[in-house]
C-alpha cells in the first residue's frame, strides 16, 4: 500500500495550564485545566499537589461535561407553581437579593431560631457556620449527620481524629492493610492510589465489606460480612488479642487511659469516673510502689490492674482491667459470634493471629531520635505496619459510634496509631475533644449567637436543652435524642420543622443538599412534608431559600432559588479553620479560583455561593460582616478568604501571609491569591522530621502545631479508651447526676453510652426477622459518580445511567429470578419495584444497589425517559427517619442513639418477584418542569475548536 | 485489502495490571476527555441526556465474577481498548487502507481522511475494541495517544497516554513492549503477563497481568495465639505481670 499518512505528533495542546481544585467529589485534588482556544481542552491531575499527585478519577475526569452541564441554572428563580412543580420564573439578582434579606432580617428580628440554615456537602463550613452564628440562629449544621458523623466524633473523642480528612494509614510502610465498610467514594484517590503502593511492595489488603466490590475486588482477603456487625467481629479480634497477651503494653501505658484508675463505688454519683487529684489529674497506681499519682507525674510506672483503695478510701482499680474483663469474656470469643457475623472462627482467630504477627514480629524501625511531652528522648521511632481504614458502612449504623470505637480499642492495642507503618494523623489532628469548643445555642433577637454550634460536649451538663428539657436546636442535636452530635442532624431537618416538634420554622434556607430526593430517608414522605399545608392552607414551612448550581429535585421545592457557579467558575478555599488538604508530613490548603468566567447569556448570571452569604451578612448588618459604621467588611468571597482574621494573624488560608514570606501565622496579605495560583492554587509546608510521628506526644510536633496557628499552647493528650464523657451520661441515666434524660431514653442510654467500645445489634434489627424482614439492604456510591450529580454528566452517565439491585445467589435461586427480572422490594416502611441482578460476591443476607442513580422525572435537564428516571431508583423510599412506631406515642428517630448520626444501613428487607409488567420503577414521583429546558440530543466536544 | 508493515521492533503498547484495577473507569473518561477534542473527530454522545444515551468512547471496562469453589466469588475489572496487534486483522480487512499499523511503533490508527465507516474492521476485531463514530461516521479506536507519547508541547513526563496518567492504582503501564529490558517487559516477564485471547493468533502486542492468587478462606491456617503468647497458666492478669516486668 500507498506510505503512511502523516500524523501530527507535536499538536498544540493548550494555550494556558490554570491549576485550581476539582469538585466532582468531596477529594478536593489538584486539577490542571488546558484552555485551547477560549475552551477547555482537558482536565488532568496536577502532578504536584498533595492529594493525588497527579492522578484523577473518572469524575474529574469528566469535570468539562459538569461545568457544561445543560442543568445549570442561569438566574435567581422565583416560584410561580405550587411546590414541586418546578414552575418558576426568572428574576434579577437585585430582586432576589432584596427577597432573601426581607425574609431573613424579619425572622432575626422576631426569633431568629425560626430560620434553619443548614449547608450541605460545601466545602465552606467555616464561613457558613460563622454566618450562622453571627445571625444567631442556633439551627445551623452540615451534612455530617447523614454522612459520617460517628465516623468524625467517635475518632475524635478516643483519639483527637478519625479517618480521611483527620489522618490516612501510612501507606510507604503498612504491611498488613484492613478496610472496613469503604466503598469507592471518600478520600478516593489516595486510597486508590495507597492500594497500588501496597500492592507493589507486596503488603496484604484484607477488604470487610458485605460487597467485593471496587477496592475490595482487589484485596487479597474479603470478609463478606453482615452488615451492622463489624463492631462484633472487631470485639472477638480483640478478645483473641487480649486472650494471647497480643497488645502493646508499653504503648498503652505511654500513651492511652487505660492505667487510669476508675473509682468503683456503685450507687453513687462518681461511680465509673476516674479518681483524681486536687488538681483534677486523673490517677495512676505505681505498680512498684503502690502509691497512686497524677498520671503525668515523672517516674511513675503505672498499673494496668489491681483493685486497691484509693486516695478517699474507696475502691479504684485501672481501666485496662476493667477491658480485660469485658472483652476476654466468653460473649466475644470467635464461636460464639462467627453466625452472627457471617464470618468464620477459624478466619477471624487467623485474622487476629496475622494482625498480631505483622504488629509484633514485623516491627519497624525509622532511626530518628524525637522527644516526648514528658522530656524524655527516645533514640528511634518504633512501628507496627498494621493499617486501618474505615468509612460509612461501619459508621451508618444504629450501634455506627460504638463500632467506630471498637475499630480505634483494636488499633490502639496494636500500638499502631501514630507509628511507622500504622495510621497517622494529618494536621491540624490530632486534637482531642477537649480541645474542641463545646456547643452553643441561644435566639435573641438581632444578635449573635454566644459561641459556635457545633461542638463536643464533656457531659449532660453540656447539653443544648431548655429548661424544660426540650430541645434547643430543631434538628434535636445535643438533645437526649442526640447528644454528642457533633455535625448536627440534617436529615431531621425537614421532618421536625414539619411536625413543629420542638418547634415550627419559617424560613428554610439550604445550599447543596438534594434533601428532595437521594440525601433525605424517606424521599416520599419528605416531598409530602415540603409541599404540606396547615389550616390556613400555607405551607408549613412557610419559606424555603435553596441555593445549588444545578437543577436538582430540591431546587423544585424552593421559594426562591440562588443560582450558585460551577467549580470552575469560582472561588473557594479548602481551609486548615474547616477540613483540610493536609498530609500525614504536611499542613496544606488550596484554593479554587474562576479558571473560566460564568456565562449565562441572556439571563440574569449565577453567583459564588459564599460571596452571596457574605453580601447578605452584610444587608443584615451582621456582626463579622460590616464595620462598626454598618458596612460591608468583603466585597466577595476572594476579598473575605485573604482579609478575614479568626483570631489575629490566623485567617482562612494559610500560606503566603505578611508580605508573602511567613506561613501559617501572620498579617492579611493582599497578594495572597496570586501567589496560591502562581503555586498551583495550593500551599503546603512539611512538617520536621522530627515531628512527623507520635504526634500528640511529640514535642517537636505539638511545639511546630503552635506555631503554625493551629492551637495557641501545646496540648500533649492520651487516648480515650475509656472514654469518661460516655460515662457521665450514664450516670446521668441512672439517675445519679443532672440533667437526666427522659424516662423513655434512660434505658437506651445506659445501654449505648458504655464508657468502652462495645456492640449491640442495630436498631434495625428489631423485630425484622419476626416480620419477615429478613434481609439486609444498603447502598453503595460507585467510583465513576457522586450523589447526584452525575446524572447530568453526558459521559458519567453512560456508565452509571441504571442501578439494579444486586441479590446472592442464594436468593436468586430461592426466588427462581432470571435475567431482566423486575422485584418488589419491602421494609416495614415502604414498598419499591426495582430491576435485579446476579452477584454472587456478596454476602449471602444482602442485597445493595448504588446509590443516588436514580432520578426525578425532569430533574437534571434530562429526557422524560432517561433511564434514571424509569429504571434507576432509590432505596431512600424504604428508609424512614423515624422508627416504626411503638405503641408509645412517641417519635423515635431512625440514628445513633449517641451522635444522631442517620442509620441508612440498618435497613432490612424482603424480596418477592415482579409478575412481569411495565419496567418502570416504582414508586414513580409525578414528574417536575424544568426550569432550564433539556440538554441537546448530541454532544460532539471539541468540535469547531480544537 | 490493506496489507501490514514488516514486524517492527518497537512495539509500543500498554501492560495492564488485572491485580490491582479496582474498576474506577478513571481511564475510560480521562481517554473520552483527551480524544474527544483531539485526534481526528470528536467521540460523539447521541441522546446524550436521553433515554439511550450512546457514545464513542476508546476504552472501556468491563467487570466479570468468577464464582470459585471453596473459595468466595472474585469480581475481575478489565479494562478494554486496542491491543495494538501484531497480526492486527482490522488492518487487513480494510477496503481502503485507511486501517493501518504505524511502521515505526507499531500503533494501529485509523486514517480519517480515508474511511468509509464501512466497519469491517470492526468485525474483523475479535475484541471488539473498534467503536464506529455515529455523528462523523468513521471508525474510532485507541491511538496510543499518539498525539502526546511524542508531543514536544508536552513536558516528558506527561508524554505518556491520558489513561496511563490519570490511572489512580498504578495498574497501567507504558512502554515499548518490543525492548525485553524495557520496564513493562520486566514487569510482563516478572508477573507472568498474558495475551488476550492468544487462540485468534492476533499477537496482541498489550498484555494483561493475571490477579495474584488470593487468600484461602476458612481453615486454611489454623492458629493456636495461645501457643504464640506467654504460658497462659495464670491468665490473662497473671500474663500480665510478667510482661509488665519486661518494660
Amino acid at each position: 500500500m500507498s506510505a503512511e499518512p502523516t500524523v501530527d505528533t507535536s499538536p498544540k495542546v493548550s494555550d494556558e495550564i490554570r491549576r485550581t481544585t476539582c469538585y466532582m467529589c468531596a477529594c478536593r485534588c489538584g486539577i490542571d485545566v488546558h484552555i485551547k482556544n477560549g475552551h477547555i481542552r482537558h482536565i488532568e491531575g496536577n502532578r504536584d499537589h498533595p492529594v493525588n499527585r497527579g492522578v484523577l478519577c473518572a469524575k474529574g475526569s469528566a469535570g468539562v461535561m459538569q461545568h457544561l452541564s445543560p442543568a445549570r441554572l442561569k438566574a435567581p428563580l422565583k416560584r410561580v407553581g405550587p411546590r414541586g412543580s418546578g414552575a418558576f420564573e426568572e428574576i434579577s439578582w437585585g430582586e432576589a437579593m432584596a427577597l432573601a434579606t426581607e425574609w431573613l432580617a424579619e425572622v432575626r428580628h422576631r426569633d431568629p431560631k425560626r430560620l434553619a440554615f443548614f449547608a450541605g456537602r460545601d466545602q465552606s463550613q467555616s464561613l457558613t457556620s460563622f454566618w450562622a452564628q453571627n445571625y444567631g440562629t442556633p439551627n445551623y449544621a452540615a451534612h455530617g449527620g447523614f454522612c459520617s458523623v460517628n465516623m468524625a466524633a467517635a475518632g475524635i473523642y478516643t483519639m483527637g481524629g478519625a479517618f480521611w480528612e483527620f489522618g490516612q494509614p501510612d501507606w510507604e510502610r503498612a504491611k498488613l492493610f484492613m478496610i472496613f465498610g469503604v466503598a469507592e467514594d471518600h478520600d478516593s484517590n489516595p486510597i486508590k492510589m495507597g492500594l497500588g503502593r501496597l500492592k507493589a511492595r507486596g503488603a496484604k489488603v484484607i477488604g470487610v465489606n458485605p460487597v467485593r466490590t471496587g477496592y475490595n475486588a482487589i484485596a487479597d482477603e474479603w470478609i463478606g460480612i453482615t452488615p451492622g456487625t463489624d463492631g462484633l467481629f472487631i470485639l472477638a479480634l480483640v478478645h483473641e488479642l487480649l486472650r494471647a497477651g497480643r497488645v502493646d503494653l508499653d504503648y498503652l501505658i505511654r500513651y492511652t487511659n487505660a492505667p487510669f484508675l476508675v473509682i468503683d463505688d456503685p450507687d453513687t454519683a462518681d461511680h465509673g469516673l476516674f479518681a483524681r487529684d486536687d488538681d483534677g489529674k486523673p490517677l495512676v497506681r505505681d505498680r512498684v510502689t503502690g502509691a497512686v499519682a497524677a498520671f503525668d507525674a515523672p517516674g511513675v510506672k503505672p498499673a494496668l490492674k489491681g483493685e486497691a483503695p484509693g486516695p478517699d478510701g474507696r475502691t479504684v482499680l485501672p481501666a485496662f482491667e476493667l477491658m480485660a474483663r469485658k472483652y476476654l469474656d466468653g460473649a466475644y470469643a470467635p464461636d460464639m459470634v462467627a453466625e452472627r457475623c457471617g464470618v468464620p472462627a477459624a478466619t477471624i482467630r487467623r485474622i487476629a493471629a496475622e494482625l498480631a504477627r505483622t504488629a509484633f514480629e514485623e516491627e519497624i524501625v525509622i532511626e530518628q531520635p524525637w522527644t516526648d511531652w514528658k522530656g524524655e528522648r527516645h533514640q528511634r521511632m518504633v512501628g507496627r505496619p498494621v493499617a486501618f481504614h474505615a468509612m460509612r458502612g461501619i459508621s451508618a449504623h444504629s450501634n455506627g459510634f460504638q463500632t467506630c470505637r471498637t475499630l480505634h480499642l483494636l488499633q490502639i492495642l496494636l500500638g499502631s496509631v501514630e507509628v511507622p507503618g500504622g495510621f497517622r494523623f494529618k494536621p491540624p489532628y490530632p486534637k482531642p475533644f477537649t480541645a474542641h469548643p463545646k456547643p452553643h445555642a441561644g435566639s435573641e433577637p438581632d444578635q449573635p449567637l454566644p459561641g459556635p454550634h457545633l461542638g463536643y460536649p464533656h457531659g449532660p451538663e453540656d447539653l443544648l436543652i431548655c429548661e424544660d428539657g426540650s430541645p434547643w436546636r430543631i434538628d434535636k442535636a445535643y438533645s437526649w435524642e442526640a447528644p454528642l452530635a457533633a455535625h448536627g442532624l440534617m436529615h431531621m431537618v425537614i421532618s421536625n420543622a414539619h411536625a413543629r416538634d420542638p418547634y415550627g420554622i419559617d424560613v428554610l434556607f439550604m445550599y447543596m443538599a438534594n434533601m428532595a430526593w437521594n440525601s433525605s430517608m424517606n424521599t416520599g414522605g419528605v416531598i409530602d412534608m415540603l409541599t404540606a399545608r396547615d389550616e390556613t392552607g400555607a405551607y408549613r414551612i412557610p419559606k424555603i431559600i435553596y441555593a445549588d448550581s444545578y437543577s436538582s429535585e430540591m431546587v423544585a421545592f424552593a421559594d426562591l432559588v440562588l443560582p450558585d457557579t460551577t467549580y470552575l467558575e469560582r472561588h473557594d478555599c479548602i481551609s486548615l479553620l474547616d477540613r483540610p488538604i493536609c498530609e500525614a508530613d504536611a499542613a496544606a490548603d488550596s484554593i479554587r479560583w474562576p479558571v473560566v468566567e460564568p456565562e449565562r447569556p441572556g439571563h440574569a448570571g449565577v453567583r459564588c455561593f459564599q460571596s452571596v452569604l457574605i453580601d447578605l451578612g452584610g444587608r443584615l448588618g451582621l456582626q463579622g460582616f460590616v464595620d462598626a459604621d454598618g458596612r460591608p467588611l468583603y466585597a466577595d468571597y476572594a476579598d473575605y478568604m485573604v482579609a478575614h482574621e479568626r483570631r489575629p494573624g490566623v485567617g482562612p488560608l494559610a500560606g503566603w501571609r505578611g508580605a508573602g514570606e511567613v506561613h501559617g501565622r501572620g498579617a492579611p496579605n493582599p497578594h495572597q491569591l496570586d501567589r496560591y495560583i502562581e503555586n498551583g492554587g495550593f500551599w503546603l509546608s512539611e512538617i520536621p522530621e522530627e515531628a512527623r510521628f507520635f504526634k500528640p506526644w511529640n514535642k517537636a510536633y505539638q511545639d511546630w502545631a503552635v506555631s503554625m496557628g493551629f492551637f495557641d499552647a501545646a496540648q500533649p493528650f492520651v487516648f480515650n479508651l475509656y472514654l469518661e464523657p460516655l460515662r457521665r451520661f450514664q450516670l446521668a441515666a441512672e439517675g445519679r447526676a443532672e440533667p437526666q434524660p427522659p424516662d423513655h431514653l434512660r434505658q437506651r442510654v445506659r445501654e449505648a453510652f458504655d464508657p468502652l467500645p462495645t456492640w449491640y445489634p442495630p436498631f434495625g434489627d428489631e423485630g425484622a426477622e419476626a416480620g419477615g424482614y429478613t434481609l439486609h439492604a444498603i447502598t453503595q456510591r460507585p467510583a465513576a459518580m457522586y450523589h447526584s450529580w452525575g446524572s447530568q454528566n453526558a459521559w458519567l452517565r453512560q456508565i452509571h445511567g441504571r442501578n439494579p439491585l444486586y441479590v446472592s445467589g442464594d436468593v436468586w435461586r430461592e426466588h427462581g429470578f432470571e435475567e431482566g427480572d423486575w422485584a418488589y422490594l419491602s421494609s416495614p416502611h415502604g414498598r419499591i419495584k426495582v430491576p435485579v441482578a446476579l452477584m454472587e460476591a456478596l454476602n449471602p443476607k444482602t442485597v445493595w444497589t448504588w446509590n443516588a442513580i436514580g432520578k426525578r422525572e425532569g430533574a437534571w435537564a434530562l429526557s422524560p425517559r432517561a433511564p434514571e428516571s424509569r429504571q434507576g431508583f432509590l432505596l431512600n423510599h424504604l428508609i424512614h427517619e423515624l422508627l416504626p412506631p411503638r405503641g408509645d406515642g412517641l417519635r423515635w428517630s431512625n440514628s445513633d442513639p449517641v451522635t444522631g448520626q442517620a442509620a441508612w444501613y440498618d435497613l432490612r428487607v424482603r424480596i418477592e418477584k415482579a409478575p412481569p409488567g411495565e419496567e418502570i420503577a416504582e414508586p414513580h414521583v409525578p414528574a417536575q418542569q424544568s426550569p432550564v429546558g433539556r440538554g441537546p440530543d448530541m454532544v460532539k466536544y471539541g468540535e469547531g475548536w480544537s | 485489502m490493506t496489507s501490514l508493515p514488516p514486524p517492527s521492533d518497537k512495539k509500543l503498547g500498554l501492560v495492564i495490571d488485572l491485580d490491582t484495577c479496582v474498576g474506577c473507569h478513571a481511564c475510560v473518561v480521562s481517554c473520552k476527555s483527551w480524544n474527544s477534542s483531539g485526534y481526528g473527530a470528536p467521540l460523539a454522545d447521541l441522546d446524550a441526556y436521553g433515554e439511550a444515551p450512546v457514545g464513542s468512547f476508546l476504552n472501556r471496562i468491563h467487570t466479570f465474577e468468577a464464582k470459585q469453589e471453596g473459595r468466595p466469588a472474585q469480581i475481575v475489572h478489565f479494562p478494554k481498548s486496542c491491543l495494538h496487534c501484531e497480526d492486527a486483522p482490522c488492518v487487513t480487512v480494510c477496503p481502503t487502507g485507511a486501517s493501518y499499523k504505524r511502521q515505526a511503533d507499531g500503533i494501529v490508527l485509523v486514517n480519517e481522511d480515508w474511511c468509509i465507516g464501512c466497519g469491517l474492521c470492526a468485525w474483523a476485531c475479535p475484541y471488539g475494541a473498534r467503536e464506529m463514530d455515529q455523528a462523523a461516521g468513521v471508525m474510532k479506536k485507541c491511538t496510543l495517544c499518539v498525539d502526546r507519547i511524542y508531543n514536544d508541547n508536552l513536558p516528558e513526563v506527561d508524554r505518556e497516554p491520558a489513561c496511563v496518567r490519570t490511572c489512580p492504582a498504578g495498574a497501567r503501564h507504558f512502554g515499548d513492549l518490543g525492548d525485553p529490558d524495557s520496564a513493562v517487559s520486566h514487569l510482563v516477564a516478572e508477573r507472568g503477563g498474558i495475551d488476550l485471547m492468544p487462540e485468534q493468533g492476533t499477537r496482541p502486542v498489550n498484555k494483561y497481568l493475571p490477579p495474584r492468587p488470593k487468600q484461602e478462606i476458612g481453615e486454611a491456617e489454623p492458629v493456636d495465639l495461645v501457643a504464640l503468647a506467654e504460658p497462659e497458666a495464670k491468665g490473662f492478669l497473671g500474663w500480665l505481670d510478667r510482661a509488665l516486668e519486661k518494660l
